[in-house]
């Protein structure tokens, strides 16, 4: 066997880890060095150090610990039966990789995750060194999101969230019955669990928190990531899901993932092309839900996908047209924040101008950035859509032109 | 025309000064120009600004926050931009709210330029180790969009406060000795190192990061504009990496996908078995606990975390049946841990009953609930789910064979009796149950806590205690 270099383990265990799409770096305590001896700091907002061609942030280093896997989801690169390169970092080589890229302001802090070697304990107790490490040898006060392995025992979940900001377990597949069939180690039940155990853990923090210093816990919560389009789960479904994993867990964020060609597939999940704009809507609906107040059922039920060729709340709003128009002048702020093309920023500041004047539609152009989708929907001093908001080809006219795709 | 000569591109205190004077003169925005010393000399006859009117005037809160950085900003209309509201601030007090106000709107969109500028300077400085250097000691060269140097720099020191750090940039450079902070004037690109060695390993991590099925060039550039590439290491290998994209996809999608293990497809298939454990009754607790958490006999499992057996002593004698979990039992995965188990801890404790030496369990092992926004309401489980449950609780029952057994609330009632029973027409009795027990029926704690009439909470929380007293001395 060739000893691999560390350029190459480095290739191999980020090239593993990128198909979590996770890089958020916020929402954390805030901290910082100065009266430390070590290096780092948080801020609240997350910072983007670079973005990859695939439109991706790049805020932490995204790695695995090792590929290698006793697992075999039909998904993953990394599934005992691929036969990927492998390879496995020392617990050393990863903290002296995240401290050499930190300090060159390359990086926010470290994601690590892991293909499970020998058992889940084992593996897991390694991915706490790493973070204990950098905390207690070092120091360190950048981001550590640590990914949690279910099957491992709780009192390691509870030591891996004393050192991490954010902790994560994904959920993998919106069906239990998918989850069984392409991923027969995991089980549902057991991520469930243990998603229930750190929300405890993090509810506790949260309540000692008033009574004395807090041991932190996980201080950025927990998120989560499915994956659209292995499984024939439709988007209400996936919607559903999601509403439920906020509920029960207090997520931060549920990620989707759309399903991606790996090198090396297996005959139980054929490759295809990752349905990229599936999973675009899938984020916006999940936007209307925790920002907009709009409940899940009103986007898409069970039997339901969403529209691919306009964003959900204008598929809302003309399934609904009898809610429209909005007189902006007048409507309450939750009735604005459901017409098509205005965000939360520009509702927000109409509610500011509309103090002191009246809002002519020359103030919303400026204030929402274009009217062409806006217009149908609502009434200002000097304008009334009429007929418009009922015309028949209303949708026709508001889909935005099909991109050229990218070749 | 009057002319207001500022120290600096960057100096606030400045053109403070001067706008107080000229505003104080009654200098009309239109009458006023601004430069800064040593650019162009357009403006060789320079009338000295009046001198300060006494007294001063006021602006409203939020200009200032406005204007600082809005001087950041490299277009060379700011300074008159922000003196035309100043002057307009006189008679449109409230000017400040109007964000679709043409000048309002050109000075935010300044300031967020601004505040973007200092952003992308947190993120695109790339530090370069100075290898010979007596203590650890970073260098780095930056452009910013806008003139954000010294505004940015105390971040830096506060992230890398124990290093010693210089960023150089064309405006101003700052310095950070581990101590303090010290700027210097603008340097140039030769005056930085120009390599670091882990810059490849940074080249390999953002290479094999990137997701070539995932292309998306434009959303990338949107956010790391161009002018900023040339100082950032990695941005080299973008037109390689897009220009392979498409190759390596195709690639992954047409290759023939490699069979599965049999082992794989063998566990799969035991493990997607039907879950109704029709093949036999568990003869442990602990049997009855793993069953439950893999129940499939009715459809409450699918938005529950986990089934929750009951848990105390395998031979007690006095056995609580309760409704359901709640939402604190079904993430913790015990019973009467919510409030409700606190209520009847203490009505317990009250009543002289020994928790450790009971049973407690529930008459539906998973949580039926309804998510109302980010809230789960607890639903009454239907007799339907109570006649699929009543197999487990059978199990408990057989397992523990307890002499008593409490039903707590109806739900409990028709689960243990097989039949709705009346609460308040059958308390306080023992009731004769077919396996040899006896059945006592009372309220669930979590009534008690939802009974609004403080007088009626108090008659019913001690016929609760009664209840539980008489339960325990039906079981002694
Ligand atoms: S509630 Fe009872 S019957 Fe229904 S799935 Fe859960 S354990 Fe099985």
């Amino acid at each position: 066997m060739t000893v691999l270099t560390l350029k190459q383990k480095l290739a191999i265990l980020s090239d593993a880890a990128k198909y979590d799409a996770s890089c958020a770096s916020s929402g954390t305590s805030k901290r910082d060095s100065s009266n430390g001896r070590g290096v780092g700091s948080t801020e609240g907002m997350g910072i983007c150090h670079a973005y990859a061609p695939d439109g991706r942030c790049i805020s932490l280093l995204k790695i695995l610990l090792t590929n290698f896997c006793v697992y075999d989801c039909a998904y993953c690169v990394n599934r005992v039966t691929s036969n990927t390169p492998r390879a496995r970092f020392t617990v050393q080589e990863v903290v002296d990789l995240t401290l050499g890229f930190y300090k060159r302001n390359y990086i926010e802090g470290l994601f690590l995750s892991s293909g499970i070697i020998r058992s889940p304990d084992y593996t897991m107790e390694e991915m706490v060194r790493v973070a204990q490490s950098l905390r207690l040898d070092h120091d360190f006060r950048g981001y550590i999101h640590l990914k949690v392995i279910p099957e491992a025992a709780p009192d390691l979940v509870n030591k891996a969230a004393l050192y991490a900001d954010r902790v994560s377990i994904n959920i993998e597949l919106p069906r239990d019955e998918s989850l069984t069939a392409l991923a027969p180690e995991k089980s549902a039940q057991g991520i469930r669990k243990a998603m229930g155990s750190v929300r405890l853990g993090i509810d506790q923090a949260a309540d000692t928190a008033a009574k004395a210093r807090p041991p932190s816990f996980a201080p950025a919560g927990q998120s989560t990531q499915m994956i659209v389009g292995a499984d024939a789960a439709t988007d209400g479904e996936i919607l559903g899901r999601s509403d439920r994993l906020y509920g029960a867990y207090g997520l931060r964020r549920v990620y989707y993932s759309a399903y991606s060609p790996i090198p090396d597939t297996t005959s139980r999940l054929p490759p295809m092309r990752p349905p990229l704009m599936r999973e675009h809507r899938l984020y916006q609906a999940d936007w209307l839900m925790r920002f907009y107040g709009f409940e899940r059922i009103e986007i898409a039920a069970d039997n339901e996908d969403l529209d691919l060729a306009i964003d959900p709340k204008l598929a809302w709003a003309l399934k609904n047209r009898g809610q429209f128009p909005v007189d902006l002048n007048r409507a309450d702020r939750e009735r604005m924040l459901r017409v098509p093309g205005l965000g939360v920023k520009s509702v927000d500041k109409m509610i500011e101008v509309r103090r002191y004047k009246r809002l002519v539609l020359e103030d919303v152009k400026r204030l929402a950035r274009g009217l062409a989708k806006v217009k149908p929907f609502i009434v200002t001093q000097d304008w009334r859509p009429g007929a418009l908001t009922d015309q028949a080809d209303l949708r026709a006219t508001l889909t935005p032109p099909q991109q050229p795709s990218l070749f | 025309m009057r002319v207001a000569r500022l120290a600096s591109q960057t100096d606030f205190a400045g053109w403070r000064a001067a706008a107080r004077s000229l505003r104080g003169a009654g200098v009309s925005p239109e009458a006023a120009v601004w430069t800064v010393d040593g650019e162009g000399d357009l403006f060789d006859e320079v009338v000295p600004l009046p001198a300060t009117t006494e007294g001063g005037f006021t602006v409203p809160k939020g200009f200032m926050e406005l204007a600082e950085p809005v001087i950041l900003h490299r277009s060379p209309e700011r300074f008159a931009l922000l003196y035309r509201l100043l002057w307009r601030l006189q008679s449109e007090p409230n000017l400040l709210h109007i964000a679709s106000d043409p000048d309002v709107a050109a000075a935010r969109d300044m300031a967020g330029a601004v505040s973007k500028a200092a952003h992308k300077m947190k993120a695109f400085v790339r530090f370069r180790k100075i290898e010979d250097a007596p203590e650890e000691t970073y260098v780095a060269w930056f452009e910013p969009a806008h003139r954000v140097t010294e505004a940015t720099a105390p971040f830096f020191a506060r992230r890398y406060a124990n290093m010693a750090w210089s960023i150089l940039t064309p405006d101003a450079c700052a310095h950070w000795d581990r101590r303090k902070l010290h700027f210097t004037p603008g340097a140039d690109k030769a005056d930085a190192p120009d390599g670091d060695a882990l810059e490849d390993y940074w080249r390999t991590y953002y290479a094999s990061t990137f997701n070539p099925a995932r292309l998306k060039v434009a959303a990338m550039q949107k956010e790391m504009p161009k002018r900023y590439w040339r100082n950032l290491p990695e941005a080299g290998l973008i037109p390689e990496l897009i220009e392979a994209a498409e190759g390596r996809t195709s690639a992954m999608v047409a290759q023939t996908p490699s069979e599965p293990s049999r082992r794989i497809v063998r566990q799969a298939q035991r493990l997607s078995r039907d879950g109704s454990f029709e093949e036999g009754a568990p003869g442990t607790l602990d049997a009855v606990a793993a069953g439950v958490d893999v129940c499939r006999r009715c459809e409450l499992w699918r938005d529950a975390t986990q089934g929750v057996a009951g848990e105390g002593l395998a031979t007690a004698r006095l056995m609580f049946v309760g409704e359901q979990p709640g939402d604190l039992e079904d993430l913790a995965g015990r019973p009467f841990v919510g409030p409700a188990g606190q209520m009847l801890d203490r009505a317990l404790a009250e009543a002289g009953v020994p928790r450790a030496e009971t049973y407690v369990t529930n008459a539906v092992k998973h949580f039926r609930h309804e998510q109302r926004g980010k809230r789960r309401i607890h639903q009454t489980p239907t007799t339907r789910h109570v006649e699929a449950c009543r197999w487990w609780l059978d199990a408990e029952r057989r397992i523990v064979r307890p002499r008593v057994i409490v039903a707590l609330g109806g739900t409990a009632a028709q689960a243990v009796f097989g039949k709705a029973t009346p609460i308040a027409a059958n308390r306080g009795k023992a009731l004769q149950l077919t396996d040899q027990a006896q059945g006592v029926v009372t309220y669930h704690p979590s009534y008690l806590l939802r009974v609004p009439d403080a007088a009626a909470k108090a008659t019913a929380h001690a016929a609760f205690v009664d209840d539980l007293r008489f339960a325990w001395k039906l079981a002694s």
